[in-house]
């Protein structure tokens, strides 16, 4: 049969840019498919950071100083953009295991083996992670608002810190790409997508107030990439607690513009490795 | 000319086992090649390389006129692959799953669907096509991942043990699709642990192990090297051996061979079932009381047998380059102890 040359059927082939961005959303939409037949996966990513708004907004929420108060109000706008920015970084997780998992199904060869474009696979994959960060948030930004967070800043603004969010969460999810396609099992990505995550997020600004920190922890935290998105968003949702003292550091000082860095610098270190790595996968 | 698909010198080492040892092949366009082999021996590794999955350390392999080094992404388009390691999305219905495929073979989203429909009803699975492939049979997912091969009808096919783990119903109904096709003049490789498989479906066999190939011919041609069909018996006491071995050379191509301590005799025949039965009459008609007979065909065991002196290791273990890199490994040391 004639199938592969015939111009009806085939897409042209002259534009690699296009190619490649249609295979992505190809890969995307398979993978969303996949989310809506395994809807436990995504209830199970709802109830975890909707737990964690609860239990540190209430069991917290009195304890923790932060600026020159110690309100349970203002330590829960306080707190939001931390939690906001950790759930998106889970997005790691869910990236890693996907891709380890369809390493050990062998979709991964059966990919491979097809005249698509190589980065294809990986950034479906991360596009489709991406739609289901922005799901959780959005639920996660209403379970906020009932337990009592506020913005307090015009609608640009705190659209402007959602956006800069998903960057971050669009950016750890191809730092789990890497992962899966490293570990042999689908569990072990999981785990590696998230032991190391408790630190980063731990050592930062999202939970408490840094200045608090010994110095090293302090300096850590300070620069650490996590904390620039925290920092910005607090800036655009107008969540800053009075009496708070912003840090000298850089980062903390234009943490609009680090998390942007940030966040971009990441994808493109890890996109690299990851592609890369992916040429030559082998299950 | 060299055929549609053809390698010469391919090796692949993964730390310091050789997984490849130099593998030359040469499969003339329309023909079907059976690549014959425990595992380990490093059948799936050679297919590995051959559809771009791995780069060879060195060596060359052309398949469809192109070179499978410098032109991989071309060499995708003219080849499909099926079989235990090129899986389908389980969660995708088989429908979604061909046209996926399709999508990403570039066909157009019309194109794709219709190609769809028409494998779905050309593997008999129009009916199970909109539920996911999770809910298939064994039976089912290796026909929707043949389908799945044939996409873009592409003239050079790949097939990575096809029938493994499908009870014999399934494994006849697969070899009669998979028959069906080679007709249509598509060039096929396939791998496989069964001598009958490769004896089904291929018209010349290359036998594999430790990454070489030790022996190449027709079915029949190897068959004739490991002795073709033989008659065992089981005889029930060992008084009986000497007249049961006269019994036997009357009707077998050559002696009798005497396992003394199992009481059993095995003679090569020529005359199948017919014979068997002419056998046991005979043996009876002489008083030899058995307990067991029967007519053996050469399987992988015995071909291995005769080509390396040993017994082939077709154990159930997972496939792959690291675990058959793992078994060579354990072998090695089995031969240095």
């Amino acid at each position: 049969m004639s199938a592969v040359t015939d111009s009806v059927r085939i897409e042209p082939s002259g534009n690699p840019v296009m190619q490649s961005l249609r295979d992505s959303l190809v890969v995307t939409k398979r993978n969303l498919i996949r989310m809506t037949r395994i809807p436990e996966m995504v209830i199970f990513g709802l109830i975890q950071p909707v737990m964690f708004v609860v239990l540190f907004s209430y069991v917290f929420g009195g304890s923790i100083q932060v600026g020159s108060t110690a309100s349970s109000e203002s330590y829960r706008e306080f707190l939001m953009a931390g939690i906001f920015a950790q759930t998106v970084t889970f997005a790691t997780a869910g990236a890693g295991a996907g891709i380890a998992d369809d390493m050990h199904k062998g979709l991964i060869d059966r990919f491979r083996s097809l005249p698509m474009a190589r980065g294809a696979v990986l950034t479906g994959r991360t596009l489709a992670d991406l739609v289901q960060t922005t799901l959780t948030v959005v639920v996660l930004a209403l379970v906020a608002l009932i337990v009592g967070w506020r913005t307090h800043e015009n609608i640009g603004k705190v659209l402007a810190g959602f956006l800069l969010l998903l960057l971050l969460g669009y950016a750890f999810s191809w730092i789990g790409a890497l992962i899966g396609l490293s570990v042999r099992t689908p569990e072990a990505a999981t785990s590696g997508g998230l032991i190391w995550l408790f630190p980063l997020t731990f050592i930062s600004n999202a939970f408490v107030d840094a200045n608090q920190m010994p110095t090293v922890l302090r300096h850590i935290a300070e620069w650490n990439p996590f904390s620039a998105t925290v920092q910005a968003c607090r800036e655009l949702f107008g969540n800053i607690p009075p009496g708070f003292r912003t840090p000298e550091a850089w980062p903390m000082q234009h943490p609009i513009l680090a998390s942007v860095i940030w966040s971009l610098l990441i994808i493109a270190v890890f996109r690299t490795l990851a592609v890369r790595k992916y040429r030559s996968a082998s299950a | 000319m060299p055929g549609a698909i053809y390698a010469e010198g391919l090796v692949k080492t993964f730390g310091d086992v050789r997984a490849l040892d130099g593998v030359d092949l040469d499969v003339p366009e329309g023909t079907v090649l059976g690549l014959l082999g425990p595992n380990g021996a490093g059948k799936t590794t050679t297919v590995r390389c051959l559809t771009t999955l791995l780069r060879p350390d060195s060596g060359k392999a052309v398949v469809a006129g192109l070179d499978v080094l410098k032109q991989p992404n071309e060499v995708r388009r003219s080849i499909g692959l099926s079989g235990q390691f090129a899986a389908v999305d389980e969660y995708l219905t088989g429908r979604e799953n061909l046209e996926m495929v399709g999508r990403l073979y570039q066909m157009r989203p019309r194109a794709a669907k219709e190609r769809a429909a028409e494998l779905l009803e050309q593997f008999n699975l129009t009916e199970a096509a909109d539920r996911p492939a999770k809910t298939y049979s064994g039976g089912m997912r290796r026909r929707l991942d043949l389908a799945a091969a044939l996409v873009v009808s592409p003239p050079v096919m790949f097939m990575d043990e096809p029938t493994t783990g499908l009870d014999p119903r399934n494994r006849q109904q697969l070899w009669d699709v998979i028959k069906e096709l080679v007709s249509g003049g598509t060039t096929l490789l396939l791998t496989t642990q069964y001598l009958e498989e490769a004896d089904q479906l291929a018209h010349e066999i290359a036998v594999v192990d430790h990454g070489r190939v030790i022996a190449r011919g027709t079915s029949d041609q190897l068959k004739a090297r490991t002795g073709g069909e033989r008659v065992e018996v089981v005889v029930h006491d060992r008084a009986f051996i000497s007249t049961a071995c006269e019994v036997l050379r009357g009707f077998g191509t050559s002696d009798a061979t005497v396992e003394e301590h199992t009481r059993k005799l095995t003679v090569p025949v020529t005359g199948g079932a017919k014979l068997l039965a002419e056998i046991i009459r005979e043996l009876d008609i002489r008083g030899i009381e058995i307990d067991d007979i029967g007519l053996r065909r050469p399987t992988l065991d015995d071909v291995f047998l005769s080509l390396t002196g040993r017994v082939a290791e077709a154990t159930d273990e997972e496939n792959g380059a690291e675990s058959a890199a793992a078994r060579d490994r354990r072998r090695e040391k089995e031969t240095v102890k």
